[in-house]
Protein backbone atom coordinates (compact mmCIF):
# COMPACT_ATOMS: atom_id res chain seq x y z
CA UNK A 1 0.00 0.00 0.00
CA UNK A 2 1.30 3.59 -0.54
CA UNK A 3 1.03 6.61 1.95
CA UNK A 4 -1.46 7.95 2.24
CA UNK A 5 -1.75 11.97 3.32
CA UNK A 6 -4.60 12.89 4.41
CA UNK A 7 -5.94 16.47 2.34
CA UNK A 8 -9.97 16.60 4.02
CA UNK A 9 -11.46 14.20 6.71
CA UNK A 10 -15.55 13.66 6.84
CA UNK A 11 -16.01 17.37 8.69
CA UNK A 12 -13.77 19.33 6.18
CA UNK A 13 -15.28 17.70 3.44
CA UNK A 14 -18.90 18.74 4.55
CA UNK A 15 -17.69 22.07 5.31
CA UNK A 16 -16.16 22.51 2.03
CA UNK A 17 -19.08 21.17 0.11
CA UNK A 18 -21.67 23.77 2.36
CA UNK A 19 -19.83 26.50 1.43
CA UNK A 20 -19.29 25.30 -2.53
CA UNK A 21 -23.04 25.33 -2.63
CA UNK A 22 -23.45 28.40 -0.92
CA UNK A 23 -20.98 29.84 -4.19
CA UNK A 24 -22.84 28.06 -6.80
CA UNK A 25 -26.33 29.68 -6.05
CA UNK A 26 -25.04 32.92 -5.68
CA UNK A 27 -22.86 32.54 -8.85
CA UNK A 28 -26.28 31.41 -10.45
CA UNK A 29 -27.60 34.30 -8.57
CA UNK A 30 -30.56 31.64 -7.10
CA UNK A 31 -32.09 28.38 -7.75
CA UNK A 32 -34.29 29.11 -10.68
CA UNK A 33 -32.68 27.74 -13.99
CA UNK A 34 -30.05 26.00 -11.93
CA UNK A 35 -28.99 22.58 -13.19
CA UNK A 36 -26.46 20.37 -11.60
CA UNK A 37 -24.36 18.17 -13.72
CA UNK A 38 -22.22 15.46 -12.20
CA UNK A 39 -19.54 13.43 -14.38
CA UNK A 40 -19.51 10.15 -13.69
CA UNK A 41 -18.49 8.70 -11.24
CA UNK A 42 -17.82 10.61 -7.83
CA UNK A 43 -19.03 13.73 -9.59
CA UNK A 44 -22.26 12.59 -9.44
CA UNK A 45 -21.95 11.96 -5.77
CA UNK A 46 -21.15 15.05 -5.25
CA UNK A 47 -23.55 16.89 -7.34
CA UNK A 48 -26.51 15.00 -5.40
CA UNK A 49 -24.83 16.34 -2.52
CA UNK A 50 -24.48 20.18 -3.32
CA UNK A 51 -28.12 19.63 -4.65
CA UNK A 52 -29.23 18.55 -1.12
CA UNK A 53 -27.22 21.49 0.78
CA UNK A 54 -29.24 23.89 -1.61
CA UNK A 55 -32.82 22.95 -1.81
CA UNK A 56 -32.13 23.16 2.49
CA UNK A 57 -30.74 26.57 2.23
CA UNK A 58 -32.99 27.99 -0.12
CA UNK A 59 -35.79 26.18 -0.05
CA UNK A 60 -35.91 24.76 -3.60
CA UNK A 61 -33.81 22.29 -5.28
CA UNK A 62 -31.56 22.61 -8.17
CA UNK A 63 -32.11 20.31 -11.91
CA UNK A 64 -29.87 17.39 -11.91
CA UNK A 65 -28.15 15.73 -14.46
CA UNK A 66 -25.25 12.98 -14.89
CA UNK A 67 -22.94 12.83 -17.68
CA UNK A 68 -20.71 9.81 -18.52
CA UNK A 69 -18.25 11.29 -20.55
CA UNK A 70 -16.21 7.82 -22.02
CA UNK A 71 -17.22 8.32 -25.65
CA UNK A 72 -16.18 11.87 -25.69
CA UNK A 73 -12.80 11.30 -24.52
CA UNK A 74 -9.80 11.91 -27.30
CA UNK A 75 -7.60 9.03 -25.88
CA UNK A 76 -9.26 5.84 -27.37
CA UNK A 77 -6.33 5.35 -29.27
CA UNK A 78 -3.55 5.31 -26.16
CA UNK A 79 -3.16 2.39 -24.09
CA UNK A 80 -5.13 2.41 -20.59
CA UNK A 81 -7.52 1.71 -18.26
CA UNK A 82 -11.06 2.57 -19.19
CA UNK A 83 -14.03 1.67 -17.17
CA UNK A 84 -17.00 0.36 -18.41
CA UNK A 85 -19.22 3.38 -19.29
CA UNK A 86 -22.12 5.04 -17.07
CA UNK A 87 -24.94 6.73 -17.57
CA UNK A 88 -25.91 10.02 -19.16
CA UNK A 89 -29.01 11.45 -18.50
CA UNK A 90 -29.59 15.20 -18.42
CA UNK A 91 -32.73 17.45 -17.98
CA UNK A 92 -33.10 20.43 -20.84
CA UNK A 93 -30.07 22.54 -20.94
CA UNK A 94 -31.12 25.21 -23.34
CA UNK A 95 -31.09 28.50 -21.93
CA UNK A 96 -29.85 26.75 -18.23
CA UNK A 97 -27.26 27.84 -15.90
CA UNK A 98 -25.36 24.32 -16.12
CA UNK A 99 -22.84 23.69 -13.26
CA UNK A 100 -20.34 20.75 -14.14
CA UNK A 101 -19.42 18.95 -10.76
CA UNK A 102 -16.60 16.75 -10.71
CA UNK A 103 -13.98 15.43 -7.82
CA UNK A 104 -10.96 15.82 -8.82
CA UNK A 105 -9.72 18.64 -11.63
CA UNK A 106 -6.30 17.41 -13.35
CA UNK A 107 -5.45 17.72 -16.86
CA UNK A 108 -8.74 19.47 -18.25
CA UNK A 109 -8.99 16.79 -20.37
CA UNK A 110 -11.87 15.07 -18.81
CA UNK A 111 -13.79 18.78 -18.58
CA UNK A 112 -13.14 19.57 -22.23
CA UNK A 113 -14.66 16.06 -23.12
CA UNK A 114 -17.99 17.23 -20.49
CA UNK A 115 -18.12 20.52 -22.79
CA UNK A 116 -18.26 18.72 -25.86
CA UNK A 117 -21.07 16.42 -24.67
CA UNK A 118 -22.92 19.28 -23.05
CA UNK A 119 -22.76 21.34 -26.43
CA UNK A 120 -24.58 17.77 -27.89
CA UNK A 121 -27.50 18.33 -26.07
CA UNK A 122 -28.12 21.83 -25.64
CA UNK A 123 -27.07 25.73 -25.48
CA UNK A 124 -26.76 26.39 -21.76
CA UNK A 125 -26.65 29.82 -21.11
CA UNK A 126 -24.06 29.47 -19.28
CA UNK A 127 -21.35 26.83 -17.66
CA UNK A 128 -19.77 26.75 -14.61
CA UNK A 129 -17.29 24.32 -13.39
CA UNK A 130 -17.18 23.44 -9.60
CA UNK A 131 -14.59 20.85 -8.31
CA UNK A 132 -13.97 19.27 -4.77
CA UNK A 133 -10.64 19.06 -5.21
CA UNK A 134 -7.95 21.11 -7.49
CA UNK A 135 -4.68 19.12 -8.08
CA UNK A 136 -3.30 21.39 -10.98
CA UNK A 137 -1.39 19.86 -13.52
CA UNK A 138 -3.80 21.01 -16.18
CA UNK A 139 -2.87 20.34 -20.21
CA UNK A 140 -5.58 22.25 -20.89
CA UNK A 141 -6.73 26.34 -20.60
CA UNK A 142 -9.49 25.14 -18.04
CA UNK A 143 -9.93 26.87 -15.14
CA UNK A 144 -12.63 25.77 -12.32
CA UNK A 145 -15.29 28.47 -10.82
CA UNK A 146 -15.77 27.07 -7.57
CA UNK A 147 -13.21 25.09 -5.77
CA UNK A 148 -13.14 22.91 -2.29
CA UNK A 149 -9.61 22.02 -2.14
CA UNK A 150 -6.46 23.26 -4.00
CA UNK A 151 -3.22 21.12 -3.52
CA UNK A 152 -0.30 21.07 -4.82
CA UNK A 153 0.45 17.81 -5.87
CA UNK A 154 3.20 16.08 -8.41
CA UNK A 155 2.50 13.52 -11.32
CA UNK A 156 2.79 10.13 -9.81
CA UNK A 157 0.25 10.93 -7.05
CA UNK A 158 -3.02 10.18 -6.92
CA UNK A 159 -6.01 12.06 -5.01
CA UNK A 160 -8.36 9.61 -3.83
CA UNK A 161 -12.03 11.05 -3.44
CA UNK A 162 -14.21 8.70 -1.26
CA UNK A 163 -17.92 9.78 -0.66
CA UNK A 164 -20.41 8.05 2.08
CA UNK A 165 -22.50 6.38 -0.55
CA UNK A 166 -19.72 4.27 -2.25
CA UNK A 167 -16.68 4.38 -0.42
CA UNK A 168 -18.18 4.02 3.65
CA UNK A 169 -16.73 7.47 4.43
CA UNK A 170 -16.14 10.97 3.13
CA UNK A 171 -12.57 11.79 2.97
CA UNK A 172 -9.56 13.13 0.03
CA UNK A 173 -6.45 11.64 0.63
CA UNK A 174 -3.32 11.72 -1.28
CA UNK A 175 -1.46 8.41 -2.52
CA UNK A 176 1.89 8.71 -2.93
CA UNK A 177 3.75 5.86 -5.04
CA UNK A 178 5.01 3.57 -3.17
CA UNK B 1 -4.11 -2.59 -30.86
CA UNK B 2 -6.85 -5.04 -29.30
CA UNK B 3 -9.23 -4.51 -26.32
CA UNK B 4 -11.07 -6.97 -24.13
CA UNK B 5 -13.01 -8.66 -27.34
CA UNK B 6 -9.24 -9.15 -29.54
CA UNK B 7 -9.03 -7.99 -32.63
CA UNK B 8 -12.07 -9.57 -34.22
CA UNK B 9 -15.40 -10.82 -33.36
CA UNK B 10 -15.95 -13.63 -35.60
CA UNK B 11 -18.34 -15.60 -33.64
CA UNK B 12 -19.61 -16.41 -30.35
CA UNK B 13 -18.20 -20.00 -29.61
CA UNK B 14 -15.04 -18.69 -28.29
CA UNK B 15 -16.62 -15.75 -26.37
CA UNK B 16 -15.73 -16.47 -22.48
CA UNK B 17 -19.37 -15.77 -20.20
CA UNK B 18 -17.17 -12.21 -18.82
CA UNK B 19 -16.68 -11.36 -22.88
CA UNK B 20 -20.04 -11.55 -23.31
CA UNK B 21 -21.35 -9.63 -20.58
CA UNK B 22 -19.13 -7.15 -21.23
CA UNK B 23 -20.48 -6.49 -24.37
CA UNK B 24 -24.05 -6.56 -23.09
CA UNK B 25 -23.29 -3.88 -20.13
CA UNK B 26 -21.41 -1.92 -22.91
CA UNK B 27 -24.23 -1.78 -24.96
CA UNK B 28 -26.81 -0.60 -22.50
CA UNK B 29 -25.19 3.18 -22.51
CA UNK B 30 -25.36 3.15 -26.57
CA UNK B 31 -28.99 2.65 -26.24
CA UNK B 32 -29.55 5.52 -24.68
CA UNK B 33 -27.12 7.59 -27.64
CA UNK B 34 -30.02 6.46 -30.14
CA UNK B 35 -32.69 8.10 -27.85
CA UNK B 36 -30.85 11.86 -27.58
CA UNK B 37 -31.59 14.48 -30.35
CA UNK B 38 -28.30 14.05 -31.25
CA UNK B 39 -28.09 10.68 -31.90
CA UNK B 40 -23.71 10.65 -32.10
CA UNK B 41 -21.03 10.77 -29.93
CA UNK B 42 -17.46 11.16 -31.14
CA UNK B 43 -16.25 7.84 -29.81
CA UNK B 44 -14.86 6.13 -33.27
CA UNK B 45 -13.75 9.56 -34.64
CA UNK B 46 -11.63 9.24 -37.90
CA UNK B 47 -12.03 5.57 -38.65
CA UNK B 48 -13.21 4.22 -41.25
CA UNK B 49 -15.50 1.25 -41.74
CA UNK B 50 -16.07 -0.76 -45.05
CA UNK B 51 -19.33 -3.23 -45.02
CA UNK B 52 -18.55 -5.31 -47.14
CA UNK B 53 -21.99 -7.19 -48.42
CA UNK B 54 -21.52 -10.40 -50.53
CA UNK B 55 -25.51 -11.61 -49.66
CA UNK B 56 -28.51 -9.78 -49.59
CA UNK B 57 -29.14 -8.07 -46.48
CA UNK B 58 -31.54 -5.09 -45.48
CA UNK B 59 -31.92 -4.75 -42.15
CA UNK B 60 -27.92 -5.99 -40.72
CA UNK B 61 -26.35 -3.45 -43.25
CA UNK B 62 -28.82 -0.77 -42.31
CA UNK B 63 -28.45 -1.67 -38.63
CA UNK B 64 -24.30 -1.45 -38.41
CA UNK B 65 -24.43 1.55 -40.75
CA UNK B 66 -26.55 3.73 -38.06
CA UNK B 67 -24.33 2.24 -35.55
CA UNK B 68 -21.14 3.60 -37.24
CA UNK B 69 -22.24 6.73 -37.91
CA UNK B 70 -23.37 7.06 -34.57
CA UNK B 71 -19.90 6.64 -33.16
CA UNK B 72 -18.72 9.30 -36.04
CA UNK B 73 -16.56 6.66 -37.89
CA UNK B 74 -16.57 7.33 -41.84
CA UNK B 75 -17.93 4.32 -43.66
CA UNK B 76 -18.01 2.87 -46.88
CA UNK B 77 -20.93 0.09 -48.26
CA UNK B 78 -19.33 -2.39 -50.70
CA UNK B 79 -22.01 -4.66 -52.36
CA UNK B 80 -20.75 -7.78 -54.40
CA UNK B 81 -22.81 -7.36 -57.57
CA UNK B 82 -21.40 -3.93 -59.02
CA UNK B 83 -17.89 -3.76 -57.63
CA UNK B 84 -14.85 -5.62 -58.64
CA UNK B 85 -16.16 -8.84 -56.93
CA UNK B 86 -18.57 -9.92 -59.90
CA UNK B 87 -15.49 -9.58 -61.92
CA UNK B 88 -13.82 -12.50 -60.14
CA UNK B 89 -11.25 -10.99 -57.54
CA UNK B 90 -10.81 -13.08 -54.67
CA UNK B 91 -12.02 -12.28 -50.85
CA UNK B 92 -8.40 -11.46 -50.08
CA UNK B 93 -7.94 -9.61 -52.80
CA UNK B 94 -10.88 -7.15 -52.44
CA UNK B 95 -9.72 -6.88 -48.59
CA UNK B 96 -6.38 -6.01 -49.00
CA UNK B 97 -7.00 -3.36 -51.81
CA UNK B 98 -9.52 -1.73 -49.53
CA UNK B 99 -6.67 -1.68 -46.71
CA UNK B 100 -4.20 -0.19 -49.33
CA UNK B 101 -6.49 3.20 -48.59
CA UNK B 102 -5.79 2.99 -44.92
CA UNK B 103 -8.96 1.59 -43.71
CA UNK B 104 -9.57 0.28 -39.73
CA UNK B 105 -12.65 -2.34 -39.63
CA UNK B 106 -14.28 -4.38 -41.66
CA UNK B 107 -17.86 -5.66 -41.69
CA UNK B 108 -18.55 -8.26 -43.38
CA UNK B 109 -21.37 -11.11 -44.68
CA UNK B 110 -20.15 -14.05 -46.93
CA UNK B 111 -22.30 -16.82 -48.11
CA UNK B 112 -19.20 -19.23 -47.15
CA UNK B 113 -19.09 -20.56 -43.44
CA UNK B 114 -16.03 -19.39 -42.27
CA UNK B 115 -15.57 -16.30 -44.24
CA UNK B 116 -15.20 -13.99 -41.86
CA UNK B 117 -12.49 -16.04 -39.80
CA UNK B 118 -10.57 -16.72 -42.83
CA UNK B 119 -10.84 -12.84 -43.65
CA UNK B 120 -9.60 -12.10 -39.92
CA UNK B 121 -6.95 -13.94 -40.22
CA UNK B 122 -5.28 -12.66 -43.40
CA UNK B 123 -5.91 -8.32 -43.01
CA UNK B 124 -4.90 -6.03 -39.88
CA UNK B 125 -7.82 -4.53 -39.78
CA UNK B 126 -10.95 -5.52 -37.16
CA UNK B 127 -13.52 -7.73 -38.89
CA UNK B 128 -16.61 -8.26 -37.70
CA UNK B 129 -18.96 -10.95 -38.71
CA UNK B 130 -21.87 -9.89 -40.25
CA UNK B 131 -23.28 -13.57 -41.01
CA UNK B 132 -21.32 -16.15 -42.72
CA UNK B 133 -22.63 -19.19 -44.65
CA UNK B 134 -24.53 -21.13 -41.68
CA UNK B 135 -21.67 -20.47 -39.05
CA UNK B 136 -22.58 -17.58 -36.89
CA UNK B 137 -23.96 -14.66 -37.16
CA UNK B 138 -22.57 -12.86 -33.60
CA UNK B 139 -24.07 -9.62 -33.40
CA UNK B 140 -27.93 -11.15 -34.09
CA UNK B 141 -27.05 -13.64 -31.15
CA UNK B 142 -25.79 -10.57 -29.36
CA UNK B 143 -28.83 -8.64 -29.41
CA UNK B 144 -31.30 -11.39 -29.17
CA UNK B 145 -29.46 -12.27 -25.80
CA UNK B 146 -29.21 -8.59 -24.86
CA UNK B 147 -33.33 -8.66 -25.66
CA UNK B 148 -33.84 -11.42 -23.29
CA UNK B 149 -32.06 -9.75 -21.05
CA UNK B 150 -33.81 -6.93 -20.71
CA UNK B 151 -37.38 -8.81 -19.99
CA UNK B 152 -36.03 -11.96 -18.25
CA UNK B 153 -33.40 -10.54 -16.49
CA UNK B 154 -30.21 -12.55 -15.66
CA UNK B 155 -30.26 -15.78 -18.52
CA UNK B 156 -28.85 -18.04 -16.23
CA UNK B 157 -31.32 -20.42 -15.63
CA UNK B 158 -33.89 -18.98 -18.15
CA UNK B 159 -35.39 -21.12 -20.70
CA UNK B 160 -34.90 -20.57 -24.90
CA UNK B 161 -36.31 -22.42 -27.79
CA UNK B 162 -35.43 -21.95 -31.02
CA UNK B 163 -37.88 -23.30 -33.73
CA UNK B 164 -37.62 -23.94 -37.41
CA UNK B 165 -35.13 -24.08 -40.07
CA UNK B 166 -32.30 -24.45 -37.39
CA UNK B 167 -30.04 -26.30 -40.19
CA UNK B 168 -29.60 -23.55 -41.99
CA UNK B 169 -29.27 -20.96 -39.01
CA UNK B 170 -26.35 -19.31 -38.40
CA UNK B 171 -28.76 -17.29 -35.88
CA UNK B 172 -29.11 -20.45 -34.45
CA UNK B 173 -25.52 -20.94 -33.59
CA UNK B 174 -24.78 -17.94 -32.46
CA UNK B 175 -27.97 -18.18 -30.16
CA UNK B 176 -26.99 -20.99 -29.13
CA UNK B 177 -23.47 -20.84 -28.25
CA UNK B 178 -23.90 -17.29 -26.47
CA UNK B 179 -27.26 -18.26 -24.73
CA UNK B 180 -25.31 -21.90 -23.09
CA UNK B 181 -22.49 -19.89 -21.86
CA UNK B 182 -24.57 -17.65 -20.09
CA UNK B 183 -26.24 -20.54 -18.58
CA UNK B 184 -29.34 -20.36 -19.89
CA UNK B 185 -31.05 -23.52 -21.01
CA UNK B 186 -31.34 -24.05 -24.81
CA UNK B 187 -33.90 -26.34 -26.90
CA UNK B 188 -34.15 -26.76 -30.60
CA UNK B 189 -37.39 -27.81 -32.24
CA UNK B 190 -38.20 -28.32 -35.61
CA UNK B 191 -38.83 -30.60 -38.96
CA UNK B 192 -35.98 -33.36 -38.20
CA UNK B 193 -35.43 -32.31 -42.03
CA UNK B 194 -34.58 -29.60 -40.78
CA UNK B 195 -31.89 -29.98 -37.65
CA UNK B 196 -28.43 -30.66 -37.80
CA UNK B 197 -27.66 -34.34 -36.90
CA UNK B 198 -26.12 -34.44 -33.15
CA UNK B 199 -27.46 -31.00 -32.79
CA UNK B 200 -27.26 -32.35 -29.03
CA UNK B 201 -23.59 -32.53 -28.73
CA UNK B 202 -24.38 -28.40 -28.78
CA UNK B 203 -25.55 -28.54 -25.41
CA UNK B 204 -28.89 -28.17 -26.24
CA UNK B 205 -32.37 -30.11 -26.00
CA UNK B 206 -34.55 -31.11 -28.77
CA UNK B 207 -38.46 -30.89 -28.93
CA UNK B 208 -40.21 -32.87 -32.26
CA UNK B 209 -43.09 -30.87 -31.00
CA UNK B 210 -43.55 -27.12 -31.08
CA UNK B 211 -46.18 -27.88 -28.08
CA UNK B 212 -44.01 -29.47 -26.01
CA UNK B 213 -41.44 -26.36 -26.94
CA UNK B 214 -43.95 -23.73 -26.42
CA UNK B 215 -44.74 -25.63 -22.65
CA UNK B 216 -40.97 -25.78 -21.42
CA UNK B 217 -39.57 -22.43 -22.77
CA UNK B 218 -39.55 -18.60 -21.10
CA UNK B 219 -39.15 -17.11 -24.88
CA UNK B 220 -39.40 -18.43 -28.38
CA UNK B 221 -36.70 -17.78 -30.99
CA UNK B 222 -38.43 -18.33 -34.36
CA UNK B 223 -36.35 -18.94 -36.99
CA UNK B 224 -37.14 -17.81 -40.61
CA UNK B 225 -38.20 -20.84 -42.83
CA UNK B 226 -36.39 -19.87 -45.95
CA UNK B 227 -38.88 -20.12 -48.57
CA UNK B 228 -36.40 -22.05 -51.16
CA UNK B 229 -35.99 -25.19 -48.50
CA UNK B 230 -39.14 -26.21 -49.72
CA UNK B 231 -38.39 -26.94 -53.28
CA UNK B 232 -35.56 -28.48 -52.21
CA UNK B 233 -37.67 -30.77 -50.53
CA UNK B 234 -36.70 -30.34 -47.01
CA UNK B 235 -40.75 -29.89 -45.87
CA UNK B 236 -43.73 -30.66 -48.03
CA UNK B 237 -45.70 -27.12 -48.38
CA UNK B 238 -46.01 -23.83 -46.53
CA UNK B 239 -49.15 -24.63 -45.56
CA UNK B 240 -48.18 -27.89 -43.61
CA UNK B 241 -45.45 -26.29 -42.36
CA UNK B 242 -47.62 -23.73 -40.72
CA UNK B 243 -50.01 -26.37 -39.20
CA UNK B 244 -47.67 -28.74 -37.69
CA UNK B 245 -44.81 -25.82 -36.64
CA UNK B 246 -46.36 -22.44 -36.88
CA UNK B 247 -46.45 -20.36 -33.80
CA UNK B 248 -49.92 -19.37 -33.68
CA UNK B 249 -51.81 -17.73 -30.81
CA UNK B 250 -53.76 -20.77 -30.19
CA UNK B 251 -51.13 -22.74 -29.11
CA UNK B 252 -49.80 -19.74 -27.28
CA UNK B 253 -52.96 -19.33 -25.07
CA UNK B 254 -52.36 -23.16 -23.77
CA UNK B 255 -48.74 -22.33 -22.54
CA UNK B 256 -48.38 -22.40 -18.50
CA UNK B 257 -46.91 -18.52 -18.77
CA UNK B 258 -47.14 -15.90 -21.62
CA UNK B 259 -43.58 -16.11 -23.74
CA UNK B 260 -41.24 -13.83 -25.35
CA UNK B 261 -41.47 -14.03 -28.98
CA UNK B 262 -38.42 -13.54 -30.81
CA UNK B 263 -37.61 -13.64 -34.53
CA UNK B 264 -34.19 -12.36 -36.14
CA UNK B 265 -36.25 -11.45 -39.79
CA UNK B 266 -37.55 -10.82 -42.24
CA UNK B 267 -40.72 -12.51 -41.14
CA UNK B 268 -42.66 -14.86 -43.01
CA UNK B 269 -46.36 -13.78 -42.05
CA UNK B 270 -48.49 -17.24 -42.05
CA UNK B 271 -45.75 -20.08 -42.07
CA UNK B 272 -43.71 -19.85 -39.06
CA UNK B 273 -45.26 -17.13 -36.93
CA UNK B 274 -48.85 -15.49 -37.09
CA UNK B 275 -49.19 -12.02 -37.56
CA UNK B 276 -51.35 -12.06 -33.70
CA UNK B 277 -48.35 -13.57 -32.57
CA UNK B 278 -45.58 -11.05 -34.04
CA UNK B 279 -47.55 -7.96 -33.19
CA UNK B 280 -48.76 -9.41 -30.21
CA UNK B 281 -48.11 -8.21 -26.52
CA UNK B 282 -45.52 -10.40 -25.84
CA UNK B 283 -43.35 -9.99 -28.97
CA UNK B 284 -40.17 -8.44 -29.01
CA UNK B 285 -39.32 -8.47 -32.59
CA UNK B 286 -39.39 -4.52 -32.56
CA UNK B 287 -37.38 -4.28 -29.51
CA UNK B 288 -34.78 -6.63 -31.00
CA UNK B 289 -34.13 -4.40 -33.94
CA UNK B 290 -33.55 -1.35 -31.55
CA UNK B 291 -31.20 -3.12 -29.82
CA UNK B 292 -29.44 -3.92 -33.07
CA UNK B 293 -28.13 -0.96 -33.04
CA UNK B 294 -27.01 -0.42 -29.50
CA UNK B 295 -24.65 -4.00 -29.67
CA UNK B 296 -23.67 -3.18 -32.97
CA UNK B 297 -22.10 0.20 -31.42
CA UNK B 298 -20.86 -1.39 -28.10
CA UNK B 299 -18.73 -4.19 -30.40
CA UNK B 300 -17.79 -1.68 -32.91
CA UNK B 301 -16.13 0.48 -29.87
CA UNK B 302 -14.58 -2.32 -27.78
CA UNK B 303 -13.31 -4.18 -31.18
CA UNK B 304 -11.88 -0.31 -31.50
CA UNK B 305 -10.38 -0.65 -28.07
CA UNK B 306 -12.84 1.17 -25.97
CA UNK B 307 -13.84 -0.78 -22.94
CA UNK B 308 -11.93 -1.93 -20.02
CA UNK B 309 -8.43 -3.25 -20.22
CA UNK B 310 -8.07 -6.41 -18.57
CA UNK B 311 -4.37 -6.87 -19.00
CA UNK B 312 -3.96 -3.78 -16.55
CA UNK B 313 -5.93 -3.62 -13.02
CA UNK B 314 -5.16 -0.28 -12.12
CA UNK B 315 -7.74 2.60 -11.95
CA UNK B 316 -8.13 5.94 -14.04
CA UNK B 317 -5.44 8.18 -12.45
CA UNK B 318 -6.80 11.01 -10.92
Amino acid sequence: MPPTIPILDGTGMQRALARMASEIVERARGVEGLVLVGIQRRGVEIAERLARLIERAEGSRPALGKLDITLYRDDLQTIGPRPVIGVTSLPPLDGRTVVIVDDVLYTGRTVRAALDECADFGRPRRILLCVLVDRGGRELPIQADIVGQAVTTAPGERVDVLVQELDGRDAVELARPG
Amino acid sequence: MAGALGKDLTGLRHLSAEQLRLVLDTAEPFKEVSERAIKKVPALRGKTVVNLFFEASTRTRISFEFAEKRLSADTVNVASSGSSVSKGETLVDTARNLEAMRIDMVVIRHPSSGAAEFLARRIRSNVVNAGDGTNEHPTQGLLDMLTLRDRLGDLAGKRVAICGDVLHSRVARSNIWGLTRLGAEVAVCGPPTLLPTRVESMGVRVFHRIEEAIGWADALNVLRLQLERMQAGFIPSLREYNRVWGVTAERLDRAPKPLVIMHPGPMNRGVEIDSDVADGPHSVILPQVTNGVAVRMAVLYLLAGGGPDWSDAGGEER
